[in-house]
């Protein structure tokens, strides 16, 4: 699998179907896409580079081990989940910023939720790809 | 009151605290404890003989009617003092026949619980509570008879009894439950009030059945008798405690105290006639052939259960009379025998009745308490068990027609108690002593003087049957009656038939002792019998029950994982074939079918065959590739159909796993065939009728009318409240963010997951 | 169209529990994964199909229009694939661990030597 093409191509795809992954993810509020999909994009950009230059390289592009993604992703969302609870709204209320954001648009708690689904997913499909690409 | 129940779980739940300290012979002071209750309970004496009764209440649990509801009247006080004045004496016994002993401390917290048990049982009014304390005693006499728990006979015989005892508890719970339904009160005292009632319900018939059943297993009747000579492994003071004294009597204090609620109705008397005749005689029968002391003891005891069961079956007042005295005659008597036996046991290190003889030689005191017991138990004047056995003549004599029958049962049963009386109570002590024996020593006062203590109740009783009579056995007879009976008890009644049969029964026993020389033969003669007896069939069927339960869980829990799922497919296949063909009749509504363009039938074609191609190939690529394609079609159906984001994330995974898939099996071996073609078609079979009943069962929904309501929710709030307009969307993040946040929680633990199995080396991975 | 995707559904269920009645593992986990698509499309398809109207609210409305895809079958159901992906790691990564330690991915010698492990 290690041609140059593949390999010429990867470097240039992963960065390109990264931007993809993050557009589906900011616009899945109103078209289709978000998290989930996001994050499953964002991880197979990933997989497709470890194929073509190996796996030692693509883990030298993401610098830390990608199962710290999931706590951080956790996180955001339960910050996202519990952050109405200050505002004396009830758990998983909608908290929205009053003007919208240029690019984005409105950006409100479902956005960081959104983002928090988006990094667990990321997190956990690495995690399972490289750990098993590793041992094998 | 409340206390003097509890008092012994208390005592019970701190021995094994301070039990250490204790061990010594410290151990006698435990003792204080029944024979302050005993005290206490004397002290009713005075008022429950001017009929009075007492009533104590103590809330537990009302909303169910559950009370701790005391009730003492003339039945109870006899009880109580049985319990609290035997158990006195069993327990200063106990200091020195387990002196030393490494768990007296358990021992004794063992017979506190017990003897709280029984009292609660004689006291509560509560049927309920009742129940809870009858359920106490079987399980605390587990602990008792299994007390040599290294011995496995000893460990057998305690399941046994707590198996029979248990097992009749449950009916017992059943019966309770039905009276207070039919009643609508589980007060006994309010139940003695509605007696008509309760005999002209459809449910009497049951009622009468579940509570015989509790009370026949508790009290060893036939064909439940088999327990109690398998108890006798149980320590001495346990047998003179429970199975003479207490917790066999308590099925007795059952039906003497629902004689007024079910009593004087034709099945309770003829059941308990028969039940209690047949008990009776067999027992005593059985009696004769033993050669064990504690046989001997056991089976005579079940014979005098018989005798009680019987009078209460009578039912008149002369047998309802009989059954209050004999209670206590029995008692005393027997109580004396066990412990005498214990002293015998203890002291010669044997139970064989035909190996010991002359023992009075060394020691007169033992000897003359089970001397003056056995008297008692023959009923030879002037004995209370003269008294008692008059009574119990009278009761049979004055029976209508069959009164001849009956008459005779009882005298045959007492002749066969006089004999085994006499062998266990003074065959030991005269005659010849033989040499191993002559260096044998008094043992300690503290164990002959209990048994010396309640012979000589024996003897007091019978010569003054004043002390007793309107005290003690009158406010019995007339709980048990639930009227007042005008009787007086005397040891002469003048000449008259009751006289003659007395002595017939003194007769017919002397001589049986006298010719019939117990021996081994003879027992071998008994046990010819055995494998017909009740304790053989009923032990066959639960062998029988056993092994089929073991069939049947080897057939159901094979460990083999395809059956389990082929159980439950046919199950589940079965369960809707029944549903679909019985009552809903099929029609599809094509007018009403989306149309079908022609890449959807491609996309349809190529599914089918890549199923077909994953099920059967022989190459695991091809398996995992077409796998890959239907994945990939599903996609494309998602998008036909309106559902972008489902397209998407098919898509992802799809690839996602096919590279899961492809990393992972060049590791793992070629496909084998393991299975042969029967079990290929059968599941191939299975698995196509279960896929042709889902497909039957989503177009019988198809026809059902569809509920929107929440899509419409979801459908017009989407951006209203949540600002969002991809409505799957904002489900997902919004309106079930919840369910959202607990599936990444989820992912991220498979993905730990996945990281430690390989990550984690296993002791026998390193081996390679 | 809805007759097909019936059809379809009972050929994914039928293959489904042919596989997992097999004693490979690999069959097993295959087997799984066309159970659980079937069970998708079998939700999908219970939802109702509707061409061309996917759960997207117009740029110029506020609320749904009259006629659309239902969104709440399509939630679960990506919930549904994304959980089965989880499921179906972790699941080949038990045979392949399983392999490696017992040399059989055979169901029933798996059953007779867990004593050995």
């Amino acid at each position: 699998m290690k041609t140059i093409i593949f390999k010429t191509a990867s470097s240039y795809l992963l960065p390109l179907l990264l931007l993809f992954a993050i557009f589906i993810l900011l616009r899945g509020h109103y078209l289709p896409g978000g998290g989930f999909v996001g994050g499953l994009i964002a991880a197979i950009a990933f997989v497709i580079h470890s194929f073509a230059n190996g796996i030692e390289k693509t883990r030298g592009i993401i610098k830390f081990h990608p199962g710290f993604l999931m706590p951080i992703g956790l996180a955001l969302a339960l910050i996202a989940a519990i952050a109405p609870l200050f505002t004396g709204g009830a758990l998983m209320t909608g908290l929205w910023f009053e003007n919208p954001v240029p690019v984005i648009g409105m950006v409100g708690s479902a956005l960081f939720f959104d983002i928090g689904v988006f990094l667990v997913v990321v997190g956990v499909t690495l995690t399972i790809i490289f750990t098993i690409s590793e041992t094998i | 009151m409340l206390l003097s129940v509890l008092s012994g779980f208390l005592l019970a739940a701190c021995l094994p605290v301070i039990g250490k300290q204790i061990k010594g012979n410290l151990s006698i002071l435990l003792s204080a404890l029944p024979v302050i209750l005993f005290i206490y309970f004397l002290s009713f004496i005075p008022g429950v003989a001017n009929g009075e009764t007492y009533h104590f209440t103590y809330n537990w649990v009302p909303q169910l009617g559950i009370n701790f509801d005391f009730h003492l009247d003339g039945l109870s006080l006899l009880f109580t003092l049985l319990i609290t004045g035997i158990g006195s004496l069993v327990f200063i016994y106990t200091s020195s026949y387990l002196k030393g002993h490494v768990y007296l401390d358990r021992f004794y917290g063992y017979l506190a619980m017990f003897m709280s048990s029984m009292l609660g049982l004689v006291l509560s009014d509560n049927i309920i509570t009742l129940f809870i304390f009858w359920e106490l005693t079987s399980i605390s006499s587990f602990f008792l008879i299994g007390f040599n728990n290294d011995s496995e006979a000893s460990r057998k015989s305690s399941l046994l009894a707590l198996g029979i005892t248990g097992f009749g508890g449950l009916f017992l719970l059943a019966g309770m439950i039905l009276l207070g339904y039919v009643t609508g009160s589980y007060s006994i005292v309010e139940l003695m009030g509605q007696t008509e009632l309760i005999h002209n319900h459809p449910y009497f018939v049951l009622i009468l059945f579940l509570v015989f059943m509790g009370a026949f297993t508790k009290s060893a009747q036939f064909p439940f008798h088999f327990w109690l000579p398998g108890a006798m492994k149980a320590p001495t003071p346990v047998s003179t405690y429970l199975h003479s004294a207490t917790m066999v009597k308590a099925g007795i204090y059952l039906l003497a105290r629902f004689t007024p609620v079910l009593g004087n109705h034709e099945y309770w008397n003829t059941t308990l006639i028969i039940i209690g005749g047949v008990t009776m005689l067999y027992a005593a029968i059985h009696a004769v052939f033993r050669l064990d002391l504690k046989g001997i003891l056991a089976y005579s005891t079940i014979s005098a259960l018989g005798v009680l069961v019987f009078l209460i079956g009578l039912g008149t007042d002369d047998a309802l009379l009989a059954a209050s005295v004999f209670i206590l005659v029995h008692a005393l008597y027997k109580a004396t025998l066990f412990l005498v036996t214990g002293i015998i046991d203890h002291e010669t290190g044997t139970r064989d009745v035909s190996q010991l003889s002359g023992l009075n030689k060394v020691m007169l005191p033992v000897g003359i308490a089970a001397i003056l017991a056995a008297i008692s138990n023959a009923g030879i004047p002037p004995s209370f068990g003269f008294l008692g056995k008059d009574l119990i003549y009278e009761a049979t004599l004055h029976y209508g027609d069959w009164a001849i029958v009956l008459t005779v049962a009882a005298v045959l049963t007492n002749i066969c108690l006089l004999f085994a009386g006499f062998l266990a109570g003074i065959k030991p002590f005269i005659g010849k002593l033989p040499q191993k024996y002559e260096k044998l020593h008094l043992p300690s006062p503290l164990m002959y003087i209990p048994p010396m203590i309640l012979a000589g109740l024996g003897i007091v009783f019978g010569v003054l049957p004043m002390i007793i009579d309107s005290p003690l056995i009158k406010p019995v007879a007339a709980a048990i009656l639930n009227t007042s009976p005008d009787f007086h008890l005397a040891l002469w009644h003048g000449w008259s038939v009751v006289l003659l049969l007395s002595t017939i029964t003194i007769g017919g026993g002397l001589g049986l002792y006298f010719i019939l020389k117990p021996s081994e033969g003879l027992l071998a003669k008994a046990t010819r019998f055995e494998p017909i007896s009740p304790m053989s069939i009923i032990l066959r069927c639960t062998r029988i029950f056993e092994s089929t339960a073991k069939g049947v869980t080897y057939v159901l829990q094979n460990g083999y994982l395809r059956y389990y799922v082929i159980a439950i497919l046919t199950f589940l296949s079965v369960l809707l074939a029944y549903k679909i063909f019985k009552g809903i009749d099929l029609y599809v509504n094509f007018g009403k079918l989306t149309e079908i363009t022609l890449y959807e039938a491609i996309v349809l074609a190529i599914m089918a065959v890549s199923i077909v191609f994953t099920v059967f190939t022989r190459s695991r690529l091809v398996a995992v590739a077409a796998m890959g394609i239907i994945g990939y079609s599903i996609c494309l159906i998602f998008l036909f159909y309106s559902a972008p984001d489902l397209a998407m994330t098919q898509f992802s995974i799809d690839t996602l796993t096919v590279i899961l898939f492809v990393l992972v099996l060049y590791n793992l071996p070629k496909y084998l065939k393991l299975s042969d073609t029967g079990s290929r078609v059968r599941d191939g079979m299975l698995a196509l009728i279960f896929g042709g009943l889902i497909s039957l069962l989503t177009l019988e929904v198809l026809n059902e009318p569809l509920e929107r309501e929440i899509s419409a929710y979801y459908a017009e709030n989407a951006y209203t409240l949540a600002k969002g307009k991809n409505v799957v969307n904002v489900i997902l993040v919004d309106f079930r963010g919840a369910d959202t946040m607990v599936e990444i929680i989820v992912l991220s633990i498979a993905a730990i997951g996945v990281f430690s199995l390989l990550k984690l080396r296993l002791k026998s991975i390193e081996k390679e | 169209m809805e007759l097909l995707l019936v059809i379809i559904i009972g050929l994914l269920y039928a293959a489904g529990i042919y596989m997992m009645l097999r004693r490979s593992l690999v069959k097993l986990i295959i087997g799984l994964i066309l159970l659980g698509n079937g069970a998708n499309l079998l939700i999908f398809l219970l939802g109702r199909i509707v061409k061309g109207k996917p759960p997207i609210i117009d740029d110029a409305s506020y609320v749904l229009a009259e006629i659309y895809a239902d969104p709440v079958p399509q939630a679960l159901i990506l919930t549904a694939i994304v959980i089965s992906f989880g499921l179906q790691a972790f699941a080949i990564i038990l045979i392949k661990r399983a392999y490696k330690v017992v040399k059989t991915d055979d169901l029933d010698e798996m059953n007779a030597t867990d004593e050995d492990l």
